[in-house]
């Protein structure tokens, strides 16, 4: 097949023609929305990242990660942290995010991905609670009050804005990157090679596949592009706390976002992040402290009616109703044929 | 030298001699058929070879080279792929992407592995199955998409854990035969069965375990004839009565 070929062949795919123009619809955003509502579109878009990296790890290699909140909070601390200490540019913060991420993960996924299932995310989840607790009695980044950005002048330099639309603008090239390396993912030799390893690792192991190597692969990439999301956030909100970087619930957060869009697919933490977003940002408007905790109520809730009736989540459950559209097409007009015959 | 060459190979679980020094020998382009009754050591054997599990004495040496305790990808990286008793399709993924993941270990671009896959499923007979996920398959389909799985990482030595258990005298039938195309393709084969009709006739030599032990190692036609062999199997009376068992030739 030639590539004007597949150009042609994926433009006749409804899902391409609907991602175009949401994504056409995406730029023009900060025109239609602003102030609170913005808001709430960026951190859509940034949860649609972290799920989308999350993906990589738990979605296609099966290691469910509950601690990715840590490499998205190393990569805001990096950032703050060297500009404090060091007065470095943010954008070297963020490659020292990155750098130091990268190594958190190899350092995590080393031992953690000798313990399977349930008792990988337990581990991961004990060192995301590790980690918050030496940040918050680590007195020269902050402690337990946190860490301001100092203002600067409005620049890309500068990696600070006045407005809003800059930053929005600048996170959604981030997703359009994660989600790149999703579809470069799925095509690719280690794509194949991290679902074997979700699928049944003994028989993965049996067809040359090295697991240690493979599944340190998926969580460093994982971690190091969680963490650039994590180096836009204290940019963009000039100011981190614990709570705010390491919380559990934002580990939880970002898995929910891809479990429920639907593992292992493109789109499914984007579409993941478009509805537990807003429910969380909508839970904590109407009802306040007096519904604190609400939104976890339905978090839970959620949770179970994906494990009992979706378990591929929403974009999978999509997929399998077009794939069983398709073969009942295709078994219909074999018979057609072969009563005209 | 040979293929593969088990010396003094012992492995012991707790207190229970699972294998207990057993020396095997396969020579480059045989079948050998590893039988036994239940609980022999067989698989346990076979793990071992793979680098599953680790013997504690004895060696194994692949292709002149002593691969006691690598791990289970380098060895098949050398040219060893083997089997499962219990099938291990990868269910979620359809029967091409399955293949595949075996095509991708010498052939890094997926468009390669692609095409190699496609030939690999039309040798074993599934190429109409490409679009079916591994969980639909029946049983024989599983066994047959196993194979083809490790057939598609192109090795030199192929061990199978029974790939006929479970399946009707029809099935059986196409799998002989499918057995005797990997051979003629120039691949070493080591094969666990349980269907003594089947494992005769297609081997050049058997070896029989009991109890961990390697009890008889020859031509088919002796290995049946042998008393111990039928003691294992039917218990001290059958020898008496003179060892009735007898196969087709």
């Amino acid at each position: 097949m030639t590539d004007n070929n597949l150009i042609k062949k994926l433009w006749q795919r409804p899902s391409t023609i609907i991602v175009t123009l949401l994504f056409l619809f995406l730029l023009v955003v900060p025109k239609i929305v602003t102030g609170y509502y913005l808001h709430a579109v960026i951190l859509i878009i940034m949860y649609a990242t972290l799920g989308t990296a999350w993906n990589w790890i738990g979605g296609f290699a099966g290691q469910m990660s509950l601690g990715n909140a840590v490499y998205f909070g190393l990569g805001a601390y990096a950032t703050a942290c060297s500009q404090l200490w060091w007065g470095w540019n943010p954008w070297l913060g963020l490659l020292l995010g990155i750098v130091l991420s990268g190594i958190v993960a190899f350092l995590i996924g080393l031992p953690c991905f000798r313990l399977k299932g349930h008792y990988f995310a337990i581990a991961t989840m004990a060192v995301g609670e590790i980690v918050n607790i030496i940040f918050t009695n680590w007195d020269a980044a902050g402690g337990a009050s946190g860490l301001y950005l100092t203002i600067k002048e409005s620049s890309l330099l500068n990696f600070q804005f006045a407005s809003k639309v800059p930053y929005f603008y600048i996170v959604l090239v981030l997703l359009v990157l994660a989600t790149a390396i999703t579809i470069w993912l799925k095509n690719s030799r280690s794509g194949y090679y991290f679902r074997a390893i979700k699928e049944d690792p003994e028989a993965a192991k049996a067809l040359g596949i090295n697991l240690v190597n493979r599944k340190l692969m998926a969580i460093i990439l994982s971690g190091t592009v969680s963490s650039v999301a994590g180096s836009f956030w204290i940019n963009y909100m000039l100011f981190i706390d614990p709570p705010s970087a390491f919380l559990i619930m934002t580990s939880v957060q970002i898995a929910l976002i891809a479990v429920m869009g639907g593992m292992g697919t493109v789109w499914g933490p984007i579409v993941g992040a478009s509805i537990i977003i807003p429910l969380s940002e909508g839970s904590r408007m109407f009802l306040g402290g007096t519904g604190s905790g609400i939104d976890l109520v339905i978090y839970g809730l959620l949770i179970m009616l994906v494990a009992i009736y979706q378990p591929g989540g929403i974009v999978g459950a999509v997929n399998n109703y077009t794939k069983k559209r398709q073969s009942k097409k295709k078994a219909t007009l074999k018979a057609v044929q072969e009563v005209s015959e | 030298m040979a293929l593969l060459e088990l010396h003094n190979v012992t492995k012991r679980f707790g207190g229970l001699t699972a294998l207990d020094s057993v020396d095997l020998k396969v020579e480059k382009g045989e079948i050998v058929g590893l039988i036994g009754p239940n609980g022999a050591g067989k698989t346990t054997l076979f793990a071992n070879i793979a680098g599953y599990q680790k013997p504690e004495v004895g060696k194994i040496i692949f292709k002149g080279k002593d691969i006691t305790g690598m791990p289970t990808h380098k060895i098949a990286h050398m040219g060893m792929a083997r089997t499962f008793q219990v099938v291990k399709p990868f269910s979620d993924m359809n029967v091409l992407e399955n293949v595949m993941v075996g095509a991708l270990m010498r052939r890094p671009k997926v468009k390669d592995a692609h095409k190699k896959a496609m030939e690999v499923l039309e040798f074993v007979g599934l190429s109409e199955k490409a679009d079916f996920l591994g969980k639909e398959l029946t049983v024989a389909n599983k066994k047959r998409l196993e194979l083809a799985r490790t057939l598609a990482t192109e090795p030199e030595l192929l061990l199978l854990d029974e790939v006929m258990a479970g399946l009707n005298p029809t099935e059986v039938q196409a799998a002989v035969e499918l057995v005797h195309s990997i051979h003629k393709q120039g691949i070493t084969l080591l094969v666990i069965e349980h269907v003594m009709e089947v494992i005769m006739p297609i081997s050049d030599r058997v070896a029989v375990l009991n109890y961990g032990k390697k009890i008889a190692d020859s031509l088919p036609k002796e290995v049946v004839n042998n008393p111990e062999v039928i003691k294992a199997y039917l218990g001290d009376d059958a020898v008496e009565d003179g060892g009735a068992y007898n196969v087709g030739n």
